[in-house]
């Protein structure tokens, strides 16, 4: 087992020795009332993004997007933020786990 | 009060799984209930600490604590599955055998069992701390309904322990000589697809950028995120929109485990035919 730690933390080690030089572009989006603002928030493509969720309710959310593969506690009244990979154009659902029917939203990459 | 019931039910479908399945795995080893017990309990009051530190977390190393905790103890219980099977693979026959007392080995089986404890407690951990931050939420915001939400809840929690009910008594009426393959199995595809999910909290730290593109899309085909997905997903790791990395990370983990597994088999031709005369 050992012999395989050693080669998957040089794998992932590797990878990460290799970082893309690209410069991330900033995002924000609030949570608020279970929604999100603004719900649909528009980013360029073939850039990696840096989302911000700045969560202003008093419970605490879930940021998920199935389509940008995240998923982030973010805790009452705090921040979160989370890399997204560089995107082809097209719309990428989020939402908040925990209140789906109302918090949810759409990046658009143009 | 649907709604929490569905919320919190998916998210303890996959620690309700691997608990049934660790029952299983273990069963008739002496000492293993209270272990996997245990494991339970340590988990429950992991992921109170991790709800109660949530904000902490969040905002430790920079932003990424959350990504980099997850991914670590996800990794850690990759670790122990694939050392509890090859260590199966090598000294299983023994540890089978515990009633005829096999002295060191039976040592060495009871760490082997205690490593799939802290799988237990892992598992429980990652699971729960989300479904103590939506309670908690649902206490904090204490209007008429929450009292009902939390009903939801707790019948939410209720299903999970049924899960792992019925994942244990439907793998024990699999004949005992079968039952040791089958969960082999079982385990390598849980620690591969435990290994992928690390992946993706790697990647959204943006601590690993290569391999982030989708390898495939099959989420209108069977959604990750339904019931059978979820299922799925604990199982056999399957994910309906996974990046290459996880893929990658993915078979490399389950071929590793494999791997390593046939050579730490004792290969000697004496056991062989010991076992064939069983």
């Amino acid at each position: 087992m050992n012999v395989k730690l050693v080669s998957l933390a040089g794998a992932v080690l590797a990878l990460i020795a290799a970082p893309a030089f690209a410069e991330d572009v900033a995002i924000q989006i609030i949570l608020k009332d279970h929604k999100f603002t603004p719900a649909e928030v528009e980013a360029p493509s073939g850039k990696p993004l840096t989302l911000e969720i700045v969560n202003q309710d008093s419970a605490a959310a879930e940021f998920e997007s199935k389509d940008l593969r995240v998923e982030k506690v973010t805790p009452a009244g705090g921040k979160a933020s989370v890399k997204v990979r560089a995107l082809k154009p097209g719309r990428y659902r989020f939402f908040d786990d925990y209140h789906e029917s109302t918090a949810q939203g759409f990046l658009v990459v143009k | 009060m649907l709604g929490a019931l569905i919320i919190v039910f998916r998210e303890v479908i996959e620690a309700g799984l691997i608990v049934g399945i660790i029952l299983a795995v273990t069963k008739g080893v002496r000492g293993s209930r209270a272990l996997v017990a245990l494991g339970v309990a340590a988990g429950v009051a992991g992921a109170c600490l991790v709800a109660a530190f949530a904000g902490f977390l969040a905002e430790a190393l920079a932003g990424i604590g959350q990504e980099v905790f997850n991914a670590s103890i996800l990794l850690l219980a990759v670790a122990m599955l694939t050392w509890h099977n090859v260590w199966m693979a090598s000294h299983g026959r023994e540890l089978a055998a515990e009633m005829k007392g096999v002295g060191a080995d039976v040592k060495a089986g009871a760490r082997s069992i205690a490593a799939l404890g802290v799988v237990v407690a892992i598992a429980v951990l990652r699971e729960g701390s989300e479904v103590a931050l939506f309670m908690y939420g649902l206490l904090a915001s204490s209007n008429s309904t929450s009292l009902d939400l939390l009903e939801g809840s707790a019948l939410g929690l209720a299903l999970g322990a049924g899960v792992t009910a019925l994942t244990y008594f439907g793998l024990v009426t699999i004949p005992t000589r079968w039952l040791f393959r089958v969960t082999t199995v079982l385990i390598a595809f849980l620690a591969a697809g435990l290994a992928s999910q690390a992946m993706l909290f790697l990647q959204q730290a943006g601590l690993v950028t290569a391999l982030a593109d989708t390898a495939w899309n099959t989420s209108a085909l069977l959604s990750d995120s339904s019931l059978l997905g979820r299922v799925l997903r604990t199982l056999v790791g399957y994910a309906d929109q996974p990046s290459q990395l996880q893929v990658l990370v993915y078979a490399l983990v389950l071929f590793g485990g494999f791997a390593l597994s046939k050579l730490f088999a004792p290969a000697a031709p004496a056991r062989g035919r010991v076992a064939a005369a069983e």
